[in-house]
């Protein structure tokens, strides 16, 4: 057991299964998981090559070359950084090439921020990568382990990236059950890569220009490779939990079972969500919390089964999206609801935008409003913001 | 020195069947590159003319490890390469014995504009790797745009000639002096109408340690206006107007320029055979034709002097 923060985890994670190389471009607060595994590897405690290069657009290229080349590559990044990376997720992703990349999730400018939100990663959810978020700093080291297995996996191949909450201004140490460098390599068993362009002997050409002809297919192919992984992250959870006794699914589910009306997120807020809703169950409240973990691929069947029985439910979006109904975990979840033909009400909110507080009295208040909107009292469908100034 | 016959008796790498313009420097410039290593050569390459007219799928004239990233990173994708051939190489788990070469392709809107932190940073980190920038001085790909490798005066598409405006307003960007600028081991400036010179400094560059920079004029029929069998032989009127000067710098230091013409030619030799010049040769556009001849004059008398000094002093 050690007492480190979010960052810090991720940096022991990637020190264990050192990577083949690790490409680094300073971003605020994403830079101190780079800055720890730079000092591992002055110190000897790693051997991974590390490269300091000269922005985020090249971090990512770089991360392309060593995995095109049969290599582990990790990088870390956050907010303006991986909006800068854009268009090479993309092109990461279309090239099968299983990336890993540690986002600490902090709200893009203007106005600039350094505080956490989701709109960073909500941004490139459409690049084709599988996006995991971490509620804590077990999480985040406890992701990024399997992170490696599910991206290299042969029918997935597929790059991921693990997001935790920026703790800027904050000092969050946790305690973190780190397993041993053994049981570590045991558990990534890696495989050597049977594909490289640095093999000589059978050359290739990655990187195509395509006509209509064909880039259908590619593109379905492509997809074919995140699709397989709703079963492989399934497994490689169940098989860590089997391993370490911490188990991990699409979505962790909090006194669901029985509840009536619920609130689903993502990431930290979680704590202070279920702290809400055991002060509120002492009241003979039916609540229960769902804190989505893999958002990529959307696990929609398994939030059908799980929340079909709820009379309304709440989705905390922690990122604005402008002009849209709702934020992104809200509408699909609307979307995977839709089939069904008896559903919950859903409601969409907006939430701690910029590093905004959310408190136990704005989760209690969210239920009441559910409640209340559920009761027909004052049923309203339109967007609310949690904790904004009037 | 190798001879054209024996050159031509070696292996062609990039075959036949591309979608190249007829006239275009590419594939001219890419044979003599690719034959002057005896290594295997992996290629980065940028997106441009080169890359979507050699790698149409599925087909591909490319008989080697070729990677295609996007326009802006094909510097940077070659670190990634490199850095894990090293890494390879040290684990003892390299599939082959034979040394591997890198070599980075890539226009001149990749390398001049979008692509120069890419190119820096790879250059500054010191990777063992060649940078081909082919210089068109245009965005040719996408439909001959202005690029800031685009001469002072040239006509494009983004900048083009009206009854106002006589083409592009702004000195070229001179990106062979801003890569010296890096003190990286080799350097070169080089066109296909030599090809003795072409394929030395490939060479060089090849067998050199570290990063090495090669800058080789391209010529495009399309977006030129010249006829396509001209090309070749026009580029050696940019080399005796001293518009395109060969010349090479070892170790950031000794400068040596490798063609000095007999008769210096006036820049209207270089700026008539072209269509996206020749309007400069009207009368009220005689100003740009006076600071062209002025710029190339002081970059000629600063190579020389410099050959003589050494780069640093």
């Amino acid at each position: 057991m050690e007492v480190i923060d979010g960052n810090s985890a991720i940096a022991e994670a990637i020190k264990q299964i050192g990577p083949d190389v690790v490409i680094s471009y300073p971003q605020i607060p994403s830079i101190s998981i780079l800055e720890s595994i730079a000092s591992f590897i002055a110190n000897g405690e790693m051997d991974s090559e590390f490269l300091n290069v000269d922005s985020d657009y090249s971090a990512m290229s770089a991360c392309i070359g060593v995995a095109a080349s049969g290599g582990r590559a990790f990088t870390a990044t956050a907010s303006q950084g991986l909006a800068l990376m854009h268009e090479t997720l993309f092109i990461a992703s279309s090239l099968r090439l299983p990336i890993v990349m540690g986002i600490t999730n902090r709200a893009l400018a203007a106005p600039i921020n350094f505080n956490a939100d989701h709109s960073d990663s909500m941004a490139q959810r459409d690049s084709g990568w599988i996006q995991i978020f971490s509620e804590n700093s077990q999480e985040a080291y406890d992701n990024i382990i399997q992170a490696f297995k599910i991206a290299e996996n042969k029918e997935v191949r597929t790059p991921v990236m693990v997001g935790i909450d920026s703790t800027f201004n904050f000092n969050v140490h946790e305690n973190v059950y780190v397993q041993t460098n053994d049981e570590i390599l045991e558990f990534e068993n890696k495989p050597d890569s049977n594909y490289s362009i640095l093999d000589i002997e059978n050359p290739k050409t990655v990187g195509s220009f395509c006509t209509p002809d064909y880039f259908f297919e590619h593109k379905i192919n492509q997809n074919k490779g995140i699709e397989s992984s709703r079963k492989i992250i399934k497994d490689v959870g169940r098989e860590f939990g089997d391993r370490f006794n911490r188990y991990y699914g699409y979505f962790e589910t909090y006194k669901l079972e029985d509840a009536e009306f619920a609130v689903i997120l993502m990431s930290s807020a979680a704590g202070i969500a279920k702290k809400a809703i055991d002060a509120m169950r002492k009241k003979g409240e039916k609540v229960g919390l769902l804190k989505l973990r893999v958002f990529r691929p959307f696990p929609y069947k398994e939030l059908r089964e799980s929340l079909s029985n709820l009379k309304s439910i709440a989705v905390l979006d922690r990122v604005l999206t402008p002009g849209t109904y709702g934020g992104p975990l809200f509408i699909e979840t609307m979307a995977a609801l839709y089939g069904l033909e008896k559903r919950p009400l859903v409601y969409p909110y907006i939430y701690g935008l910029g590093g905004r507080d959310i408190m136990l009295k704005h989760i209690e208040d969210t239920f009441d409003d559910i409640k209340k909107s559920f009761n027909n009292e004052k049923s309203n469908f339109e967007i609310k913001y949690i904790n904004l100034r009037e | 020195m190798i001879t054209l016959k024996e050159l031509t008796n070696k292996e062609d790498l990039f075959v036949s069947g591309h979608g190249l313009c007829p006239g275009c420097g590419i594939p001219i410039i890419l044979k003599l590159v690719l034959r002057a290593t005896e290594y295997p050569i992996v290629i980065s390459n940028a997106t441009g003319c080169l890359q979507i007219a050699s790698t149409k799928f599925p087909a591909t004239s490319w008989k080697l490890n070729w990677i295609h990233s996007s326009l802006g990173n094909a510097a940077s994708t070659i670190s990634g390469i490199e850095t894990m051939y090293r890494v390879l190489k040290k684990k003892g788990k390299l599939q082959t014995d034979t040394e591997i070469k890198f070599l980075a392709i890539v226009g001149d809107g990749g390398t001049n504009d979008i692509g120069l932190s890419s190119l820096s940073g790879a250059i500054e980190r010191g990777h063992d790797f060649v940078y081909l920038c082919y210089d068109n001085q245009s965005y040719a790909n996408s439909g001959g745009q202005r690029s800031s490798a685009s001469p002072i005066g040239t006509s494009t598409s983004t900048t083009p000639t009206g009854k106002v405006l006589p083409g592009k307003l702004q000195y070229r960007k001179d990106i062979t002096k801003i890569i010296v600028a890096h003190k990286l081991p080799y350097v070169a400036q080089t066109a296909p109408w030599n090809w003795e010179d072409l394929y030395t400094k490939a060479k060089k560059a090849f067998d050199i340690e570290g990063p090495a920079y090669l800058n080789v004029l391209n010529p495009c029929p399309k977006k030129w206006g010249i006829p396509s069998n001209k090309s070749i032989e026009l580029t050696r009127i940019a080399a005796d107007t001293c518009v395109w000067p060969l010349y090479e710098i070892e170790a950031g230091k000794n400068i040596n320029v490798n063609y000095k013409p007999e008769n210096k030619l006036p820049v209207t030799e270089w700026l008539k055979s072209q269509n996206r010049f020749k309007h400069l040769l009207n009368i009220e556009n005689r100003w740009i034709v006076d600071e062209i001849q002025d710029e190339v004059d002081q970059n000629w008398k600063w190579l020389l002097k410099q050959e003589k000094r050494g780069i640093n002093n």
